[in-house]
């Protein structure tokens, strides 16, 4: 199964629309943090833009530690999320290696689940889905 | 969010405490400039002067402010250091999202803190903390000190600060919004600087429901396409509005050497093309807008004579800060524009309003009317050097002439002579010089801003002398404006966001009412706006244009005084109409 990934953040215009979109698609929201796609600027806008988003991990740390089995290990890495087993315990978070889950203020956490539906909202084309094998396509070499 | 009630944050900045207000008014009012204009009605008093502390400062954001690609921007209400009336300021960057996501419609900050200090909100925090070491720190230096603050939500917190200018309280001080952005025009930083206010970060940290009709994420997924698939909006992600500077320059309508010109084969070196081709790093976007409108060049400077040493800068660009600093002060290099635009943003002031007045100090200069005494080099058009220097100078008030010059070039002129060649209309004059139209357009404005009406795009489309058709374009174009700027849109939308279009994103975000009456709502807005600038005082008839915007000519040839002056009698008077005042 492919991942979401971000090869070409380095034309992000930090628009949001990728978060926005996630927010309101996926995760039924209004918001641009609670989503499984996070921007950031890196140290001022000057310096460019950088996404916080679920790299896929195979297996998942979030998966192994989660206690209700809430998230459980996906094909392809990443993980599958079952929001109505969460108990907002928040382990998820501190064993994630690049800070890629988001939690509101009720507990309630957010992920990236590799759907896909933000990269279609990106302006600049910086995001793609790819299996989690191809870091660099044969298009980049 | 209630779709009914406004949530506004009110901070009373000499205690350092707020209280959130649910205020009703959604109706009438709307959002972005009908609530500005609501709030400084409950907030302000339109006759105590501009720095009085309990004269309040006021953010806006509209009922469609990140529910909709565009919905972008954030309009500001005060009253002006330019003119001690009641003005609008707008600015994009992440402002609109970063308030909207704190849960707040508004923030209304009144009174004056005790020293200079930043003000932190958000969802869940109100803070307000000492930055007396902040004092005289440009607007970079205070943009990276801010980051340290205030570490929390990176990416979705908008940091607005003013520079040196600010501070001094020059009329021509900006704010600046994210480090690319600007509240620019009408002395915002000022304000912000009476305040004891030097920087305010906005969190963006809340999470709230969508719009329950099941038509919204497909309708934003509609006008996503409609601006990213579409050629619409191409322009101004291209070469954005720089690509106007050869085209006003082909038809005779760029100011150049403080509107002693209209055209001239110096356009070569500045177009939006040779910015684009040179300059240009990369584009940007404000929070919520997929276009990237934004466009930052670069300027590289070598800091020691002998070894390669460089340092370089990120410097955006636009039309304007082209026009201000480069034609009209005869500069015809890209790089040579961008370094002095650089010196603006660090002090701090508007670049159109400086780069205006310092064309006309070059004048004063040419016709002896000051010198190196007053300006400490002698400014000459072309001279980058000098305007680089004069630019710090004036940012910083360095003596009597800059700091007068700072309150604006009218002030200068009064004081120094000159007042033929001030190139203001209302404030400092914006980049065209298309002709009557215009000319009327920003001198009567609302805020005498380019974009209050679409007077520059009717002198280019008409070159009949039809008073009664040219003003009844203003009057509509100004509501139509005028319900967009409530929204909070991008005025660059406004092909998007048609009648049809903004109806159906109302309905889907729970704004029927809205939807319903578009049609009135813009007028009763405006007028709403008008009221409290009239009542501020502003009079149609105080406002005089210098002899230099008689003496031009234009692709339609020379000016024509009698319609100008007959252009300008008629908008004045069904401006004054809109107020419903008689005693003016």
């Amino acid at each position: 199964m492919k991942i979401l990934t971000t090869p070409r953040m380095d034309r992000c215009i930090g628009c949001h629309s990728c978060s926005l979109a996630c927010a309101r698609l996926v995760h039924k929201q209004f918001s641009w943090e609670t989503a499984g796609i996070r921007i950031q600027s890196s140290g001022g806008l000057s310096s460019g833009f950088v996404a916080r988003h679920c790299l896929a991990c195979d297996p998942p740390p979030c998966a192994a530690i989660c206690p209700t089995e809430c998230l459980k290990p996906r094909a392809g890495g990443g993980v599958t999320m079952r929001r109505k087993l969460c108990i907002q315990c928040g382990a998820c978070i501190s064993v994630c290696p690049v800070d890629a889950i988001a939690r509101d203020r009720n507990g309630n956490i957010y992920l990236c689940i590799h759907c896909g539906l933000c990269v279609d909202f990106c302006p600049h084309d910086c995001l793609e889905m790819r299996k989690g094998d191809e870091h660099i396509t044969e298009e980049e070499l | 969010m209630n779709p009914e009630l406004f949530r506004i944050l009110v901070v009373d900045l000499a205690t350092g405490r707020g209280r959130v207000e649910n205020i009703d008014g959604r109706a009438n009012a709307v959002g972005g400039s009908g609530l500005a204009a609501l709030l400084f009605e409950k907030y302000g008093d339109p006759v105590r002067p501009w720095d009085d502390p309990d004269q309040p400062f006021i953010l806006a954001i509209g009922p469609l402010t990140g529910l909709f690609p565009l919905m972008s921007k954030t309009v500001s209400s005060f009253k002006s250091p330019r003119n001690d009336q009641y003005t609008e300021s707008h600015a994009g960057g992440r402002c609109a999202l970063a308030l909207r996501f704190a849960g707040y419609d508004a923030l209304v900050l009144q009174g004056r803190a005790a020293e200079l200090s930043c003000l932190n909100i958000g969802a869940n925090h109100l803070q307000l903390k000492s930055a007396g070491f902040m004092a005289g720190l440009d607007v970079v230096a205070a943009g990276k000190i801010m980051r340290r603050m205030f570490k929390e939500n990176s990416g979705h917190r908008s940091m607005l600060r003013i520079g040196p200018a600010g501070e001094k309280g020059l009329a021509i001080a900006c704010i600046n919004a994210d480090t690319y952005r600007h509240f620019g025009r009408l002395g915002g930083g000022a304000v912000l600087g009476s305040k004891n206010i030097k920087g305010i970060v906005i969190q963006g940290n809340g999470t709230f429901s969508l719009p329950p009709d099941k038509e919204y994420p497909r309708l934003t997924a509609r006008v996503h396409a409609m601006v990213t698939d579409t050629d619409m909006l191409r322009k101004y992600h291209n070469l954005g509005t720089p690509a106007n500077l050869q085209s006003l320059n082909d038809i005779s309508s760029l100011p150049w050497r403080n509107l002693q010109q209209t055209a001239d084969p110096g356009i070569k070196g500045i177009t939006g093309k040779r910015f684009a081709d040179e300059t240009l790093l990369r584009n940007g976007a404000c929070a919520g807008c997929p276009v990237g409108c934004i466009h930052i060049g670069y300027i590289r400077e070598k800091f020691e004579e002998k070894d390669n040493r460089y340092l370089y800068h990120q410097v955006a660009y636009d039309y304007e800060p082209i026009f201000a600093a480069g034609s009209m002060l005869g500069i015809t290099n890209a790089f040579d524009v961008l370094r002095i635009l650089d010196v603006m943003e660090k002090v701090g002031v508007d670049s159109m309003s400086a780069g205006v007045a310092l064309a006309w100090a070059a004048e004063a200069t040419e016709k002896g009317l000051i010198s190196e005494k007053e300006t400490t080099l002698r400014l000459r058009f072309g001279d980058t050097a000098c305007f680089i220097h004069a630019a710090r100078l004036l940012g910083t008030a360095a003596n009597p002439f800059y700091q007068l010059l700072g309150q604006g070039t009218r002030a200068a002129a009064d004081h120094y002579g000159g007042t033929d060649f001030a190139c203001v209309l209302g404030q400092e004059m914006a980049g065209y010089a298309t002709g009557e139209v215009f000319f009327t357009a920003q001198s009567l404005g609302f805020r005498h801003s380019h974009l209050d009406t679409g007077g520059y795009s009717y002198d280019q489309k008409h070159a009949d002398k039809d008073v009664q058709a040219a003003v009844d374009f203003l009057l509509a174009d100004e509501a139509s404006r005028c319900l967009l700027t409530s929204m909070v849109s991008c005025l660059f939308a406004r092909s998007v966001y048609t009648e049809d279009v903004l109806a159906d994103c109302l309905r889907a975000a729970g704004y029927g009412n809205l939807a319903d009456n578009q049609a009135t709502l813009g007028d009763d807005i405006r007028r709403r706006r008008w009221r409290l600038r009239f009542a501020s005082g502003f009079r149609p008839e105080a406002i005089t244009l210098p002899k230099r915007f008689y003496k031009i000519e234009t692709w339609k040839g020379p000016i024509d005084a009698g319609y100008l002056d007959r252009l300008k009698k008629e908008y004045g008077k069904r401006i004054t109409a809109l107020t419903g005042r008689t005693d003016v």
